[in-house]
């Protein structure tokens, strides 16, 4: 897998919103400001791995996602796709691009046309990108995509409506017509946080399996137990900064960041024996109009001390972890000084 | 955990609340009935915490809004609930209205609809109080003050109105209203399911916090078994209106009685076996507008067997432990 070239790169990616002054405010001359949803993000994804972007609300994870599908307009850096830069392209030169990134949604029950059959749900994107040839050769490209969702046979939820389908159906369905397009990367927001426990893991069965055979995902979740499981890699955001990547195993087993020690104390394990000491971050994700100074994280930190309130750690590899696993905290003696 | 009473006891040994054969039905205006709650029992002892957990429509939020009298007008339900020792369910709305709130209350997993968006949050627990003539005036404020303050909101906050607070901030409010008449049996259906992880673990805290220093009894209503495994010490497992299994988490856990209950542990992933492959339950619930035939969980069961054809009823285990599986009570060949 190592050997495989780099699928999708970002780097520096910044994002932000801005904030309506409204009459008043523009009149009395009040400051423009800023939502600081990315804040110089990078990262990277090949061929047959799975990225879980991991974070609070209102981290950037899901800001970072919709600049990589170029539905957001970054204010700068790059988001490299199989060579070539999207973030200067125009809507009719990214328009064949699109197809080759496709995107689930975490709502089955939005995402799906409720007056649309299975089948014209999962047709309609070769449709739109008048892809698919010939009538008979679209529903062959359809039933081949429910097939690889493991609906199958595929004659037995071709003529169904969402209604009569359950919601890990559903979003098998959702992700069929991402698929069908055969895309390079998908991006999956959140994609069983709606559905039952019973289901969740077909569904990210599914997944893990497409990435198998080759397909790139980058993963939005909440959910570290979920990531450790079914990412190959993890990287955590905070405030609009990915503050630890690594293999996915490493970040779990060997967490660097205080940011991460406290995030992985806070799942809850299955077993009752085994209770958490959950070391419990008081308030929430501090707003990203006032990005705290120093390390953003600082104002949280159960260990920070005065000169994170100064510096802006950088990521770097910790010496206490192995390599391809960074951290961005001013504490961690770095093995790369 | 004390034992139960025997039968005839004094109503001084009965449990804080007790369920006894509920049944609730849906009407589906002319297209049937449907059979959400199919004869649950369920006892809880003061200061217990009961997760009561299942896929969505299992009827687990069905059996907290027959307890809480607060089914729709489309819902008919037989059985008993007793509150220490008193049906509550038989005298309808009369015999509940002097309890609801005031000996059991509910927070919702949406705490944005339980709240009034045109009033502001001290406003809303001052109202609570007045209204059941718990304070009033300027006793009723200080008391609403301290009440935000138990839950981890400065008193300063009480001006606010619910859209200005956080999801965290919303969820607590909402539990210091169910608090404000000081019931022994808190329900919590799904408290921390729309929020973060960090924020779920503050609301968890807190409700642990709560438990232990005001005696409350707790009926976490979840479909995620590690929060119960973290929050309470019994469980009982619905699956299609029924309850599978009931007894000690670290039991249910260790030696489920119940194929479901061991499929819906190996279904959740965990952070101490991520290399463990995590269980899908394939197929669905079965519909319960219908007659059910034999075992509700047979067509998903990885171990069902002849007997199953058969609707296997909740037979005790061991002390306090007791599964609906013929698996329990089958021969070794």
């Amino acid at each position: 897998m190592s050997a495989e070239p780099t699928l999708l790169e970002v780097e520096d990616l910044v994002v932000r919103y801005p904030i309506h002054r409204g009459l008043v405010g523009s009149a009395t001359r009040q400051p423009r400001r800023s939502v600081h949803a990315v804040e110089g993000v990078s990262l990277s994804l090949k061929r047959g791995e799975m990225l879980a972007l991991v974070g609070e609300s209102g981290c950037g994870k899901t800001t970072t996602a919709q600049a990589v599908l170029r539905l957001v307009d970054p204010i700068s850096g790059s988001i490299r796709f199989d060579g070539r830069n999207l973030v200067p392209l125009g809507p009719r030169e990214l328009r064949p691009l699109r197809r080759r990134i496709q995107v689930v949604y975490q709502d089955p029950y939005e995402s799906l046309d409720p007056r649309f059959r299975v089948r014209a749900a999962v047709e309609e994107p070769l449709l739109i990108h008048r892809l698919g040839g010939s009538k008979s050769e679209r529903a062959a490209r359809v039933r081949d995509a429910l097939v690889r969702v493991e609906l199958s046979p595929p004659e037995l939820y071709l003529d169904r409506y969402p209604h009569e389908l359950s919601g890990g159906q559903r979003q098998r369905v959702a992700i069929a017509a991402a698929l069908v397009l055969e895309p390079d990367v998908l991006v999956a927001d959140e994609p069983v946080s709606m559905l039952d426990v019973s289901v969740r893991a077909g569904v990210l069965n599914v997944l893990d399996g497409l990435r198998s055979n080759g397909l790139a995902i980058l993963m939005i979740t909440h959910d570290l137990s979920t990531a450790a499981r079914f990412a190959q890699r993890i990287a955590v955001m905070y405030l609009g900064r990915i503050v630890e990547q690594g293999p996915a195993a490493a970040v779990v087993r060997n967490p660097q960041h205080p940011y991460t020690k406290a995030l992985l104390s806070v799942v809850p394990r299955r077993d009752p024996r085994d209770r958490t000491r959950p070391e419990i971050l008081q308030g929430e994700t501090p707003d990203a109009v006032a990005i705290p100074s120093g390390c953003r994280f600082h104002p949280r930190c159960p260990v920070a001390i005065e000169r994170c309130t100064a510096e802006d750690p950088a990521l770097a590899q910790p010496t206490s972890a192995a390599e391809g696993h960074q951290a961005a905290c001013l504490l961690l003696p770095s093995a790369e000084h | 955990m004390p034992a139960l009473p025997a039968p005839g006891a004094g109503t001084v040994s009965a449990p804080l609340l007790q369920i006894e054969d509920l049944h609730v039905w849906f009407d589906l205006d002319g297209r049937g009935e449907l059979h959400a709650v199919q004869g649950v029992n369920l006892s809880l002892e003061p200061g217990e915490r009961l997760g009561l957990v299942g896929e969505s429509g299992c009827g687990k939020t069905t059996t907290a809004l027959a307890i809480m009298g607060l089914l729709p007008s489309s819902a008919s339900a037989s059985g008993r609930i007793l509150l220490e020792g008193q049906d509550i369910l038989a005298g309808g709305e009369e015999a509940m209205r002097p309890h609801r709130w005031v000996d059991i209350a509910i927070v919702f997993q949406g705490a944005m609809n339980a709240l009034n968006p045109v009033r502001t949050v001290g406003q809303q627990i001052v109202e609570a109080l007045e209204l059941h003539n718990r304070a009033s005036g300027a006793a009723a404020r200080r008391a609403s003050g301290e009440l935000l303050e138990s839950v981890g909101i400065p008193a300063g906050r009480a001006a606010r109105y619910p859209h200005e607070l956080s999801g965290g901030m919303r969820q607590r409010s909402a539990i210091a209203m169910a608090l404000a008449c000081d019931p022994k049996v808190l329900i919590a259906d799904e408290p921390t399911t729309a929020l973060d992880v960090m924020v779920q673990a503050q609301i968890l805290e807190l409700l642990d916090g709560l438990c232990k220093e005001y005696g409350l009894a707790l009926i976490l209503v979840t479909h995620d078994l590690p929060v119960v495994s973290q929050l309470c010490n019994r469980c009982a497992v619905m699956y299609a209106g029924e309850i599978v299994e009931r007894g000690p988490l670290e039991a249910i856990y260790h030696t489920p009685g119940h194929p479901y209950s061991r499929m819906l542990f190996a279904a959740s992933p965990d952070l101490a076996d991520i290399d463990e492959p995590v269980l899908s339950i394939a197929g669905a619930p079965p519909r319960l507008d219908r007659p059910i035939e034999g075992c509700p969980f047979r067509p998903r069961c990885d171990s069902a067997f002849d007997a199953c054809g058969v609707r296997p009823r909740l037979e005790q285990l061991a002390e306090d432990h007791d599964a609906a599986c013929h698996l329990n009570s089958r021969v070794p060949a």
